[in-house]
């Protein structure tokens, strides 16, 4: 069950439902009673630079599901490192769309992967399927930034597969959505290295959801995990992220931490992580916080003259900071700075 | 400058501050001392407007305004400085860019340009050396890891960035060793303007062999007890507050 299989069948049957466990929190067959029609082409000639235009040898389009440009998968092969664009663009109003892209990253192949989700509609579903697979000691460098529209419902679930000494690197940065998923499942070769960092910035109603499910099944393979973020107004965030560490998977090292902030009475962060544990050497963490901004540093702030609202705001881009430093991309990091930065001050 | 006037101010449940009046007239620097309790950092928290601290009677006007009615952030803008007894630390935030965010945010609050980052950087750097203060530190998450010296110094170098024209100085030589205290003393000094009043909340007379101040008020028990001139902070170093405080009660 899944939003790509519903919006294939047109049967809301299909949607996952809080019956479905790793749904609870993000329930769509309670929230679509009836699967919109089609989403037309979209306007290309209306579409605003996009984020990471400046940094990218290429950059692939997807509008209202449709990609403008090439076809079949994205191959990249061993040599110099690459800077690839994806631009996931709605445009539509009340309709629905679908995508699917795959990526493979050759051993040795080296590819930053800088992704935005770009509401430029209302009311529209969204579903994208990612399928990456890295060869032998490949590494992908994955940024996203996900800002859809308010009243939107949209999906994202990549499939990665590591081959042995491959690394993985990923931020997902988001504002949310009526409803919002980024859902990353990993499979880890020998000795292959994931960090998955994530942050949520949810404001009014919006809703935003980060998952991941990692599976170590071989020698020696490393997943770092930091997500933070905060909630004002009536956001609301899920945080669920599962490792799962198989028999013969000796050598393990995995840490995850969830650090939230709740800025406000009626907003609400619903965190599960999850350490299954089932070889014998291995070192495994995990650590979950939820808190509120320091009423004492907020008085010290506004003491030196900073209005309320921007010191808020400068202690929680601080907050979230710390996910954003760790982008090795240099040009993505000031990127998702700058965005996060925005993001907290546009709507207060 | 700063007219104070029978001002009460209540903490939680308590009144702390049980009728206070005081005039700072501008380029004076008063010091007020008063044993533990008296109520000397429930008057700077007031005067800056501290959350919690709810006024329930009284005035003090400031500039011929009224300073109550003012949020800390308009308090800051219009010249008021509260030197911490106990800075906080601002994880994540770097010195500088909490700085320069600050003091452009007074500037705008006052109809001023704001300040570029090339010109903020050549002010930091001309005010960080006059206090000897590493710059490097000021890279750094604003007092993060920083001794309880340190941290005084980076509120002197503040003061003398922000160019305030009322200091309140909050215990600004406890945790200091005589030499951090010469280097604070300087900088505060080097602030001494016609323009600049000064209120100096000290326990001990040791701060105030460095900082003279002009008139020297004892606070026990919610009230000024008594005002002199210099010599009362010496008279009280030999004598303690005893009396004062046998007085109020």
């Amino acid at each position: 069950m899944s939003l790509a299989s519903a919006l294939k069948t047109g049967d809301v049957a299909e949607l996952p439902s809080r019956r479905d466990e790793d749904w609870r929190w993000t329930d769509l067959r309670g929230l679509i009673r009836s699967l919109p029609p089609a989403s037309p082409p979209g306007d290309a000639a209306a579409l605003a630079p996009g984020l990471f235009n400046d940094l990218t040898d290429e950059t692939v389009v997807f509008l209202n599901g449709r990609r403008l440009s090439g076809a079949g998968p994205i191959v990249v092969a061993a040599g110099a490192p690459r800077t690839v664009a994806l631009r996931f663009i709605s445009q539509a109003h009340g309709t629905a769309h679908h995508c699917a892209l795959r990526l493979q990253l050759e051993a040795g192949a080296s590819l930053a992967l800088l992704e935005s989700y770009e509401g430029a509609g209302e009311g529209y579903v969204a579903d994208v399927e990612l399928d990456i697979r890295l060869g032998e000691g490949a590494r992908l460098h994955r940024v996203a930034l996900i800002d859809e529209a308010a009243d939107a419902v949209a999906v994202l679930t990549a499939e990665v597969e590591l081959a042995a000494h491959a690394n993985f690197a990923q931020t997902a940065l988001t504002s949310g959505a009526r409803r919002q998923r980024f859902e990353t499942r990993v499979k880890h070769g020998a000795a292959a290295s994931a960090r998955l960092d994530g942050a949520y910035l949810l404001d009014g109603e919006r809703r935003g959801d980060l998952t991941s499910e990692v599976v170590h099944d071989h020698l020696g393979a490393a997943t770092h995990q930091l997500t933070k973020g905060c909630v004002r107004g009536q956001g609301r965030a899920v945080f669920q992220g599962r490792i799962i560490v198989n028999r013969g998977a000796d050598g393990t090292d995995a840490r995850m931490g969830h650090h939230a902030l709740i800025l406000s009475e009626r907003a609400e962060v619903d965190a599960k992580p999850e350490l299954e544990i089932y070889a014998d050497d291995v070192s495994c963490s995990h650590g979950n916080t939820v808190g509120a901004l320091d009423e004492e540093a907020l008085f010290y702030m506004a003491q030196r003259g900073l209005p309320d609202a921007e010191a808020r705001a400068l202690l929680t881009e601080a907050f979230v900071g710390e996910v954003v430093d760790r982008i090795e991309h240099e040009g993505a990091r000031d990127v998702a700075r700058a965005w996060v930065a925005d993001r907290l001050r546009a709507r207060s | 400058m700063l007219s104070i006037k029978d001002l009460h101010v209540r903490v939680g449940e308590a009144e702390i501050i049980k009728g206070l009046t005081l005039d700072l007239p501008a380029g004076e620097v008063h010091a007020i001392m008063g044993p533990n309790g008296a109520g000397k950092s429930t008057l700077a928290y007031a005067l800056a407007g501290r959350p919690g601290y709810e006024v329930t009677a009284g005035s003090a006007t400031y500039d011929g305004a009224d300073l109550l009615a003012m949020t800390p952030d308009q308090r800051a803008a219009r010249g008021v400085f509260l030197s911490f007894q106990y800075p906080l630390e601002l994880p994540g935030v770097p010195g500088l860019t909490f700085l320069r965010t600050a003091l452009n945010a007074q500037r705008k609050a006052r109809g001023e340009d704001e300040i570029a980052a090339p010109a903020f950087l050549k002010l930091a750097r001309d005010k960080a050396a006059a206090l000897k203060i590493d710059f490097d530190m000021l890279r750094r998450p604003l007092n993060v890891g920083f001794s309880g010296g340190e941290k005084k110094r980076m509120e002197i170098f503040q003061m003398s960035l922000f160019a305030p024209r009322l200091l309140v100085l909050d215990e600004t030589d406890s945790g200091l060793d005589i030499d951090a205290l010469r280097v604070v003393a300087d900088g505060v000094n080097a602030a001494r303007a016609p323009n600049v009043s000064m209120l100096v909340i000290t326990h001990y007379q040791r701060l105030l062999d460095y900082i003279r101040p002009d008139r020297v008020h004892v606070l026990a028990a919610g009230r000024i007890a008594a005002s002199g001139g210099p010599e009362l902070a010496h008279e009280l170093e030999r004598e303690g507050y005893d009396k004062y405080a046998r007085v109020a009660a």
